[in-house]
């Protein structure tokens, strides 16, 4: 499957099938800084991803001091 | 994963509360949260007039959304903060929401207003961008609201926002900024009411309303921000809160309800000391020798290369 990722941009293929969470740890990235997003629609950690399938990991993290 | 409320697929989990929810449930659930923050701390009355300040991000473009599904009618503040081509984006999705709701959005631009840019006031005064940026956004925002007559300033930040904010003031012992970190900061003399609705929606919710509800938003981070100290406490609460969910929230809602009240004598001792800036006129410390001058227009000076024009009587 396509992952994408930002800051910065970039692009991986990750071998499916494997459900979100897997995804998840494999790429080290903390589920509550991220959405999930597949093919437009979001997912939760439990959903089963697959080959054809084109993923974007969302960070949520955002802003400077106060 | 089903939806806790009506059993439908989930599109969300939250693990602090042990549940996933619908696009319609969570839909519902956010905006509960927002009006039981807004009811509980008496953020807004009837017939009152409501800014929000955005910044084409997902908490204050959610925000705007939240307020008006509520039935709060509320126009928007866009500041232009100068800092390349990630203002001159931030400006079309803060530009591109109001369009599309047939919403007001005052524009106020640090350049053409006050003659420099983050960049250049963070070199000019010698601060952290961050902390130039903060600055310039809380004297904009207040003079914005009370010049054009607003009784609230509504702001997005979030659960994870004030949790940093709290961690890195507890970190120093810092009182009187633990003193002011509060829902509502009340209307003074020179201050307009200022209002945190989303205290009780962490941000990876609000990124989840946005993305649900279509709202277009900028989601690159601030260029000056990458690897500043309060991201880097998010980070830290975020690998807490993966090993016990819900700390973020206890930690925050603890401290509202049993120690901030404590500290609270530090913020009238010192909003009783502010006298009016000798050349804005906004409230700012008194200093033993001299006019005071806020900090907002000491920055500006060095920043554009002329002497503070003193223009009010103290």
């Amino acid at each position: 499957m396509k992952v994408l990722l930002r800051n910065p941009k970039r692009e991986l293929d990750v071998r499916a099938p494997k459900n979100v969470g897997q995804l998840l740890r494999e790429l080290e990235v903390v589920p509550e800084s991220v959405l999930v997003i597949r093919n437009d629609t979001l997912v939760t950690h439990d959903e089963h991803l697959h080959d054809d399938d084109v993923v974007e990991i969302r960070p949520v993290m955002s802003g400077g001091a106060q | 994963m089903k939806c806790r409320r009506c059993g439908d697929p989930a599109v969300i989990d939250l693990r602090r509360h042990n549940a996933g929810f619908c696009r319609e449930c969570f839909l519902r659930y956010a905006r509960e949260q927002v009006r039981r923050a807004i009811d509980e701390h008496a953020m807004v009355g009837a017939g009152e007039r409501v800014l929000v300040a955005v910044s084409g991000g997902k908490d204050s473009l959610g925000l705007w959304h939240m307020l008006l599904a509520l039935d709060i009618d509320a126009d928007g503040l866009y500041v232009g903060l100068g800092i390349d081509e990630y203002s001159d984006e931030s400006a079309q999705y803060a530009r591109g929401f109001a369009t599309r709701h047939d919403l007001k959005l005052i524009e106020v631009d640090l350049v053409d207003t006050y003659g420099f840019d983050i960049p250049g006031g963070s070199r000019a005064a010698k601060r952290a961008p961050c902390s130039a940026c903060g600055l310039s956004k809380r004297h904009v925002f207040n003079d914005a609201a009370i010049t054009n007559g607003y009784d609230v300033l509504a702001t997005g930040h979030n659960l994870d926002d004030e949790a940093a904010v709290l961690f890195g003031n507890v970190l120093r012992w810092e009182t009187e900024y633990l003193g002011r970190q509060q829902p509502v900061l009340a209307a003074a003399p020179g201050f307009v009411r200022k209002v945190k609705p989303l205290i009780r929606i962490s941000e990876r919710e609000m990124a989840a309303y946005c993305v649900l509800t279509g709202i277009d938003y900028i989601v690159e981070e601030c260029p000056m921000a990458v690897g500043n100290r309060h991201l880097g406490y998010k980070e830290l609460l975020n690998q807490l809160e993966e090993r016990s969910p819900g700390s973020k929230a206890a930690f925050l809602n603890h401290f509202f309800d049993r120690a901030q009240p404590r500290f609270a004598d530090e913020v009238t001792e010192a909003r009783a000391d502010l006298r009016p800036c000798a050349s804005c006129g906004a409230p700012t410390p008194s200093t033993p020798d001299g006019e005071p001058v806020c900090a907002f227009c000491r920055m500006q000076a060095r920043a554009v290369g002329k002497p503070i024009s003193l223009q009010v009587a103290p």
